[in-house]
């Protein structure tokens, strides 16, 4: 049976090929080697980390970019994946959960809950885990299929790949940590 | 609940507290207590004590919010008898300036948490109580969310434009 499209490994970056060796700058190297190797910390609480579950089982399986190993201590993990709606009394926790997150760290932030309180527009309800932790990519939806969610996942590693190894560094980085009072 | 251990109960109380009944009625099958304030206390001490009556274990506790009511605030306590599957309910209104009752814990151990819940969610305070705190709710919350002039709805989001939603 002939393969419609040529299989290809992880997408290169840009560099220089010849035969036994290819060159590229250590920044895309390092996003290569990061953006495919992703451990996610699920913090689900509802019914998104049920779709979440559906997302790392085999019919989905989010395995196949990289992510099979899920860590459950935030120290070993690189993507934190917000699932659910977040009370304002779990709000310090989750915040805790991303101080001890090692850099660099990436969130996800699944579902209308996570994202803005949802339909969950109430005194005891977070509106949205922004308010306390920096979000990189919103995943839409109530609950979002899996394929959204994996899709979420996708735009984290093109955040990984891109990012440049001085990032965390910067004053702009720096300024957007302060506004949520980490350093 | 029968006719004559209705009015037993009903007489017990009068007995030791005159006038603390204000009223007594099957609302549904469940037979319902409207007692004064004051007396709160020691009629579920009767109700629990005296052994014709027995209701051993206290169901539920919880706080009541009637803003067009002169005594607008109120609690609703359930007390069950296991023993011969017997369960009343008694209710006790005051108005916003008095909302403090004297604690159930020395009556019923279970009391404790319930008293803290509806401390935290109407601001009725429960003296003699070990730890009256907030129990559901962030530490630091300033209202007593439950109460009716605090709407339901977070006031901080910024999506819900009312002109969209024909408020």
């Amino acid at each position: 049976m002939k393969l419609e499209a040529p299989y290809t490994m992880a997408q290169t970056p840009q560099g220089m090929e010849g035969p036994g060796f290819f060159a590229t700058t250590l920044d895309q190297a390092i996003g290569l080697a990061r953006k495919n190797s992703l451990w996610p910390l699920p913090f689900a609480t509802s019914c998104c980390g049920i779709e979440f579950m559906a997302t790392m089982g085999a019919h989905y399986d989010l395995a196949r970019f990289g992510s099979e190993r899920l860590s459950f201590s935030p120290r070993q993990a690189d993507l934190l994946m917000v699932m659910g709606t977040i009370a304002k009394k779990m709000g310090p926790v989750l915040r805790q959960v991303y101080e001890q997150m090692a850099e660099p760290k990436w969130v996800l932030s699944v579902g209308a809950c996570a994202s803005s309180g949802g339909i969950f527009d109430t005194y005891s309800v977070l509106q949205g885990i922004d308010r306390i932790i920096p979000v990189d990519v919103y995943v839409p939806g109530c609950p979002p299929r899996p394929e959204q969610i994996i899709d979420g996942v996708l735009r984290i590693q093109d955040l990984v790949q891109n990012e440049s190894s001085r990032r965390r560094n910067s004053p702009e980085y720096k300024a957007m940590l302060a506004e949520y009072g980490m350093e | 609940m029968e006719q004559a251990l209705r009015d037993k109960i009903v007489q017990q109380i009068s007995d030791v507290q005159k006038d603390a009944i204000l009223m007594a009625e099957m609302n549904r099958d469940f037979f319902t207590l409207l007692v004064k304030k004051d007396s709160l206390h020691g009629v579920v001490r009767i109700l629990k004590d005296n052994p014709d009556f027995g209701f051993s274990f206290l169901t539920t506790l919880c706080g009541l919010h009637y803003p067009e009511q002169k005594d607008e605030l109120g609690i609703m306590m359930q007390l069950h008898n296991l023993e011969k599957n017997l369960r009343i309910r008694i209710k006790s209104f005051f108005p916003k300036n008095q909302a403090t009752l004297p604690t159930f814990t020395d009556i019923y151990k279970s009391a404790n948490w319930m008293e803290r819940e509806t401390f935290d969610f109407f601001g009725i305070q429960f003296s003699g109580h070990p730890n009256l705190k907030r129990i559901l709710n962030v530490e630091d919350m300033i209202i007593h969310p439950l109460l009716k002039e605090y709407p339901l709805e977070d006031q901080v989001r910024l999506d819900k434009n009312d002109t969209m939603f024909g408020r």
